[in-house]
């Protein structure tokens, strides 16, 4: 690889610490390095309350290292980036708009003229299947049409760094087999960076091309796995394949390890 | 749960669910109309029998008569409408200005930390003083005109919305914000499009119990001392030991009270058609 090529995203010797209510520091990341090259698919897993969502945080510009550096595209980060798309885990749609004006929010902050972003909107609709929905309010669809509602939200605005919060941890698991290849045909169109936080390690395996695993709270990348299954990938199919097997068990016992540190850590803080 | 139980005890009479709920909607209206009937008749006739003094507790049939009096002849003091419209602009005003007040400041320190740690005291402050007492001074220093009702009226309703208002910028999801401002939200946008739509049904609620205290602001604030108004025929009936003529007036604010009520709800309806299914 060229050293010319600056990567979407660079952290470097990042620290985030938090003051907890009893008084003492908390850190979530330490030491955390982690690099995403431009149109790459990145995953991260690690233990429940390491500080995969804070590292998002961070990327986003929501929030600042106390430590370290942060990159956008070989700039650093110093608050929220036009290019960065967030999809979050929770249900982040507004309740009181349509589906169609959820997804027109984004251009017509930015300063589209509403009608032309409309059109931009019921494109993006129909390739998320929800053509007939656009007039429904949030509350009126399932939890896999809200996300993918999120998912055009996110997209309409051509992100090119892409930062996804467990988005399907919530979903069914068919429902999530079919988010899972939705996204993937979405980012084979589209070809911005991903960073993919995830509690299901298939899932990381499945989708990314590199996948991180963090250590126990305070949370840096222990190791890194490339995954060198071809593209483009189906995850109904490839969660039967040996390559992927043998992969994802290499992995779940790299991770198990961290689990087991991160719960042994919990129940000494709770003696 | 009347559709779960077995099928006996409906199908014995031969009556549908829809029926049952419908006599049993009577039943509860024929219930309502007797206590109503019963109160009335014992008031009426504890005052017929002098049980009851109608000098100091009036009389059901004397209330009746003083409302139809005013209704045809007019008032002590002018003409019935008069009054009623003279109270019913006190506590619109009031009530427009106190809750844009309310919303506004409410939302400014809700989205504003430092703000809201420097003003939160003072409104600490007055919202302890018992809001009547400011009704003298509101007179002393505004007069025996509009301006001193208005001024109550505000007063009552200000401290309401501002609380709901603040609060309900507080409540705001975390994580729609969040969203908004990565879709590329500024600060005034997110205060627009998140902030103030889902602080909006705090604020209807306020509204609601709020229009309520507009009224007694008006009212009390007449009663002190004006030359119009509901609040000012109380005290005359009361100055003229006319217990019916203060029941009456009771009566007529009520209605008005509970027009007033129904209203907001049907605007209220509307605003929240989001919330329904
Ligand atoms: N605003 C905050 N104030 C104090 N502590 C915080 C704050 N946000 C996060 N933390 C702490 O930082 C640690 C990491 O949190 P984070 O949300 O990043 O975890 P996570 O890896 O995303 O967990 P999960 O997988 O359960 O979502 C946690 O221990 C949490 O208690
Ligand atoms: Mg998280």
């Amino acid at each position: 690889m060229a050293p010319a090529i600056t990567p979407a995203v660079r952290l470097r010797q990042v620290a985030r610490r938090f003051l907890a209510p009893s008084g003492h520091l908390l850190s979530a990341l330490e030491d955390f390095d982690l690099e995403i090259a431009e149109g790459e698919f990145c995953a991260i897993v690690g233990p429940t309350g390491c500080g995969k969502s804070t590292t998002l945080g961070l990327v986003a510009g929501l929030a600042r290292p106390q430590a370290g550096e942060v990159e956008l595209f070989g700039a650093p980060v110093t608050g929220i980036d036009r290019r960065v798309g967030f999809v979050f885990q929770q249900d982040a749609l507004m309740p009181w708009r349509t589906v169609l004006n959820n997804v027109i929010a984004g251009p017509v902050f930015r300063g589209t003229a509403r009608r032309e972003a409309e059109a931009t909107a019921r494109e993006w609709l129909d390739r998320v299947g929800l053509k007939d929905f656009e007039a429904s309010f949030p509350h009126q669809l399932s939890g896999g049409m809200r996300k993918r509602v999120a998912l055009a939200q996110t997209f309409i605005n051509g992100p090119k760094m892409l930062l996804m919060d467990e988005p399907f941890s919530a979903l069914d698991v068919q429902t999530r087999e079919m988010m899972q290849d939705e996204l993937l045909s979405l980012w084979g169109q589209h070809q911005g960076a991903v960073l993919f936080v995830t509690h299901d390690l298939d899932e990381a395996v499945l989708m990314a091309d590199k996948v991180a695993v963090l250590t126990a709270r305070p949370a840096r990348v222990k190791s890194l796995y490339p995954i060198d299954l071809p593209r483009p990938r189906h995850v109904g199919e490839l969660r039967y394949d040996r390559h992927f097997i043998d992969i994802a068990r290499q992995i779940a016992d790299d991770l198990r390890v961290e689990v087991l540190k991160a719960r042994a850590t919990s129940a000494e803080n709770r003696e | 749960m009347n559709e779960a139980a077995p099928p006996a005890a409906g199908a014995k009479a031969g009556l549908s669910a829809a029926e049952l709920a419908a006599r049993r909607k009577r039943l509860v209206i024929a219930l309502r109309l007797a206590v109503l009937v019963v109160v009335l008749g014992g008031w009426e006739i504890g005052a017929a029998t002098g049980l009851i003094d109608p000098f100091f507790f009036g009389r059901p049939s004397g209330i009746a008569v003083k409302l139809y009096s005013w209704i045809t002849q007019g008032t002590a003091i002018g003409p019935l409408w008069l009054q009623v419209c003279v109270t019913m602009y006190e506590a619109i005003l009031g009530f427009f200005i106190g809750a844009v007040l309310g919303v506004v400041c409410g939302i400014a320190l809700g989205r504003n930390a430092l703000l809201a740690d420097i003003f939160s005291i003072y409104i600490k402050i007055g919202n302890s003083i018992p809001r009547i007492v400011l009704g003298s001074i509101f007179i002393v220093a505004l007069g025996l005109g509009t301006p001193s009702k208005v001024a109550l009226a505000v007063v009552m309703v200000f401290f309401v919305v501002f609380g709901n208002a603040f609060q309900g910028v507080l409540e705001a999801d975390r994580a729609i914000i969040a969203n908004a401002r990565i879709l590329g939200a500024s600060n005034w946008q997110v205060t627009r499009h998140v902030v103030v739509p889902s602080a909006l049904s705090w604020i209807m609620a306020s509204l609601h119990v709020s229009f309520g205290f507009a009224l007694i602001g008006a009212i009390v604030g007449e009663f002190l001392g004006a030359s119009q108004g509901m609040g000012l025929l109380i005290a005359t009936a009361q100055g003229t030991f006319d217990a019916d003529g203060v029941f009456a007036a009771m009566i007529v604010i009520g209605v008005v009270a509970l027009l007033a009520e129904a209203l907001l709800t049907a605007i209220e309806r509307r605003t929240a058609a989001w919330r329904l299914e």
